[in-house]
């Protein structure tokens, strides 16, 4: 098929009106000059209404990408390339991509939320759309024809009728576009796509796979020096006294005290682990935390709950059928770390009036205010600049460290790496907070929902935050964030299958035993492991088949096709459960959950086939089907890639992860007390991708997760009878579910 | 000063170190071969898998006093050819990293299996590979890759 003009047929005066393409520079705005972090010769706009806050056409014809939402390893550094590529019409080997610098990209908001493409690709879209539509113009102009007589190839610009072309490089190349983002361009037809769809490889990937690629760990600036902080062994605790004699063995080990921020500063990184080590301090005792067996009934009882109704749909029925069936039930979901591989780590270095700070955060933008206040700067003067760091699932202890190297920085007055250890990083990255969810619910005996009522106990989350509370600053004193950020952790809280009456109430908690932040997919593993377990056991009560009921239930077409699908790839039996062998030693169950991820965005169905050992309660995922709908795919083997990891991490969340803490602080601080799933318990995965061209794009690093608890708790009731609601599922809590005992 | 002589990566380097504790970990990563990844400090995870003599060992636990003498190989050293090492081609090829803070820890466990055994079943690669953990959730990919390396494609 022969692809039209790439220039939509639409006035001329439209396309002017987001502004005439007036090419040139402007001067002014502030730089903090950072080492290897060459700026380019005039000031980049940043505002993100702008065409060239997103995008530069380069004198050698590369194109530059500047984004605000980052690379963490879920592939953004090459989908995003697949839009732009595609929606400008150049090769992708053509473009560059600079990702998340305070000083070089505009605020796009926090790499969160599965918004990368959802939302910063979509701007992209509109940004490139824009410029080429400019570009058409421009090279109209120029060569005396009509903007739709011109073919567009990999930046080169012809007219159609033949003869001599320019391209993006003669037309703009170096200059500016000086052009607002029109949302109202067209944008290519995807039936005309070319790269977008298809699995390219990730250009990160040979780097990682041959010791290339610098992440945060790796970097080091000129001068730079080692440092590790010493957290205390209560969490409210304060510095009393330290004993620098303790330390003097160690050569050329200096000590940085700054109220109860205490750190160690060396040459050698080893030098400083030693020192970290060795080094004697006195602390105040502190046992500010709860009960951690008294937990649930403490979130149940904290006075200082507000009451919000957040779903309230249909009328109480007066008189449900006779043959209807109330049931309710009571789940739990723990804290649970981020847990990433590598320890946080950062690098900063602070002078008098500026700041350079390196850190894999995935909010650059947001943290330049948080870091400005702390360090008395001018937030203009703090540059943020992101390095790629060990995996992290929303906010784990990566900003922790860069304010720790950047406190230190100052003191010293040099540049400054900071490196945190395991047991910093379990022990001290913020945790995604606990939830206490309470169902009650009645169900008509042709599997109607009559009446549903979801209660939840959760802390709340300040508004407005331009990030959360850092350690480092509130030890030392300084000027802090205060506040929690847990994210949006009260969605699907209500089922999707249609009920007479829907009511979902939260608690809010004013405090949160643990400093909390977001982890990936907040609050949804939770909330849908309740909802669709509840669900469950709705179909169990009336002797329902699970998957019936819920295609009875369903009417959003997109989610009852996947739900078809996996009970298709598992050849699932149409019978209630639990199964036939529910008393065998080594039992067997399948167990079905699906998600409309925060009821408008991507769908999931899960199912999955477990095997248990009824004797000690053991547990083994052994296979996952999943069908994935998240609308137009750019990549489909990077979605694929986050639909794996979002299905292996939520089976290590629900089957092993819980915090364990005392009185004063975190525990389970090393993998032996936090573990993770390993390879011996990874499952065998099938997932089927849905493509939808022509829907918008929608998020595929979050929802799958949504989806995995449950999926797995009904598996085990086929199994056996016995129903989980509190996660992890332990031996311990499946054998105590076993005989019968609610858990 | 004490100073031991190591062969890294078929060179010899001369390691000056206060503290014969020091961890390989620490030397390797002083020298710039950042590939090597501290991820526990506990040998309970996998991060910082390198080869000395060939076996898979956990960089972060072993004391420089310990490698004297002996051939270590880093990821970066994995391939004598200047092409990629067939087991970096196939993780290269199967896409397996995400953030890869694990990966080159994995590979390095994978090459040793590779040389103990060329052509191990998917229990014998999970078994080799259990002790190196991945948050990300490349399990799957990782499998695929070091049977894919060995021969044994699906
Ligand atoms: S860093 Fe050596 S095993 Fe974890
Ligand atoms: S790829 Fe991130 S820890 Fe394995």
């Amino acid at each position: 098929m022969n692809a039209p003009s790439q220039f939509p047929r639409f006035s001329r005066r439209a396309i002017l009106k987001g502004g005439a393409l007036i090419v040139g520079f402007s001067l002014g705005g502030l730089h903090i000059e950072a080492f290897g972090q060459r700026l380019p010769s005039a000031p980049r706009v940043l505002d993100p209404k702008e065409v060239d806050a997103f995008l530069a056409v380069n004198a050698d014809g590369t194109v530059t990408i500047f984004s605000g939402k980052v690379d963490l390893g879920q592939g953004l550094r090459i989908s995003f390339r697949q839009i732009v590529a595609e929606e400008l019409g150049v090769a992708i080997d053509k473009i560059n991509l600079i990702e998340g610098d305070t000083a070089l990209t505009p605020n796009q908001g926090r790499t969160s939320g599965s918004n990368g493409i959802q939302r910063g690709g979509m701007q992209l879209r509109q940004a490139a759309a824009t410029a080429r539509n400019a570009l058409f113009l421009l090279a109209a102009q120029k060569l005396n024809v009509k903007p739709d007589e011109i073919n567009l190839e990999n930046g080169a610009m012809s007219p159609r009728a033949g003869g001599k072309g320019l391209t993006f490089a003669d037309l703009v190349g170096g200059k500016r576009f000086d052009l607002k983002l029109d949302p109202k361009t067209p944008l290519k037809d995807p039936a005309y796509y070319t790269i977008v769809g298809k699995s390219l490889p990730r250009p990160d990937v040979p780097a990682k796979c041959t010791g290339k690629h610098v992440y945060i760990h790796d970097f080091s600036v000129p001068g730079m020096l080692h440092a590790r902080v010493i957290r205390p062994p209560a969490i409210g605790a304060k510095l009393e006294s330290v004993d620098e004699s303790s330390v003097k063995d160690i050569a050329g080990v200096k000590v940085v005290r700054i109220k109860d921020f205490l750190a160690v500063v060396a040459n050698e990184e080893w030098t400083a682990v030693r020192a970290a080590r060795a080094l004697k301090a006195q602390w105040s005792a502190w046992e500010g935390l709860p009960a951690q067996d008294k937990l649930i009934e403490a979130l149940r009882s904290d006075p200082s709950i507000t009451d919000q109704v957040l779903v309230t749909k249909g009328a109480p029925v007066a008189s449900p059928p006779q043959d209807a069936k109330t049931l309710k039930a009571s789940f739990f979901w723990p804290m649970q770390s981020h847990a990433s591989l590598g320890p946080s780590c950062a690098v900063a270095y602070v002078r008098e009036d500026s700041a350079a700070i390196w850190t894999a955060s995935q909010g650059t933008h947001g943290n330049q205010e948080t870091f400005a206040r702390f360090l008395g700067l001018l937030k203009e003067r703090v540059r943020l600049i992101y390095f790629e760091g060990s995996g992290c699932y929303g906010m784990n202890g990566h900003e922790d460290a860069a304010a720790d190297a950047a406190i230190i920085s100052r003191a010293v007055k040099r540049p400054v790496r900071v490196q945190w250890s395991r047991e910093d990083e379990l022990g001290w990255d913020p945790k995604g907070p606990p939830q206490l969810i309470d169902i009650a619910g009645t169900v008509g005996a042709d599997g109607s929902i009559v009446d549903w009522q979801t209660q939840m106990w959760i802390p709340q989350t300040t508004k407005g935050l331009p990030s959360i509370p850092l350690l480092g600053p509130n030890a030392a004193g300084l000027d802090n964030v205060v506040g929690l950020n847990t994210g949006l952790i009260s969605q699907n809280g209500d089922p999707p299958y249609g009920a007479e009456h829907v009511q979902v109430v939260v608690h809010w908690l004013k405090n949160a035993p643990l400093r909390p932040a977001p982890l990936r997919s907040p609050g949804k593993p939770a909330n849908c492991f309740a909802v669709e377990s509840f669900f469950d056991e709705m179909a169990a009560v009336i002797g329902a088949d699970p998957v019936e009921m819920r295609l009875r239930g369903l009417k959003d077409p997109r989610g009852v096709e996947l739900i078809k699908r996996v009970a298709a790839m598992m050849k699932w039996q149409t019978r209630p459960s639990p199964g036939p062998n529910k008393t065998a030693a080594i039992a067997r169950g399948r167990g079905i959950s699906y998600v409309h991820y925060k009821h408008d965005e991507t769908y999931v169905a899960m199912g999955m086939e477990v095997v248990m050992e009824r004797s000690s309660g053991r547990l083994k995922v052994e296979r996952v089907f999943c069908a994935h709908d998240c609308g137009q795919i750019i990549n489909p083997d990077g979605v694929r890639a986050q639909v794996e990891g979002c299905i292996l991490q939520t089976i290590s969340r629900v089957l092993m992860e819980e915090v364990k803490f005392d009185r004063s602080r975190v525990s389970s601080v090393d993998w032996a007390s936090y573990p993770i799933l390993r390879f011996s318990d990874a499952p065998k995965i099938e997932i089927d991708l849905i493509d939808r061209p022509t829907m918008p794009p929608l998020g595929a690093g979050e929802a799958a997760c949504a989806a995995v608890g449950a999926a797995i708790a009904n598996a085990i009731y086929d199994a056996s009878g016995a129903r989980v609601r509190t996660v992890p599922f332990t031996p311990e809590r499946v054998k105590a579910a076993l005989g019968g005992q609610s858990s | 000063m004490p100073s031991y002589n190591i062969k890294v990566n078929g060179l010899t380097r001369t390691v000056e170190s206060l503290d014969p504790s020091q961890p390989l970990l620490y030397v390797l990563r002083g020298f710039g071969l950042t590939a090597t990844k501290f991820g526990c400090g506990l040998g309970q995870c996998g991060a910082c898998t390198v080869l000395v003599d060939r076996k898979a060992v956990r960089s972060c636990l072993l004391p420089i006093s310990g490698v004297k003498g002996k051939s270590v190989t880093t990821l970066e050293g994995l391939s004598t050819t200047g092409k990629p090492h067939p087991l970096q081609a196939a993780f290269i090829k199967e896409q397996v990293p995400q953030c890869g803070y694990c990966t080159s820890g994995m590979i390095m466990s994978a090459a040793a299996l590779l040389t103990e055994k060329r052509k191990p079943t998917e229990s014998e690669v999970r078994s080799a590979l259990d002790g190196n953990l991945c948050r990300c959730g490349t399990h799957v990919r990782v499998v695929r890759a070091v049977l894919a390396a060995s021969g044994q494609g699906a």
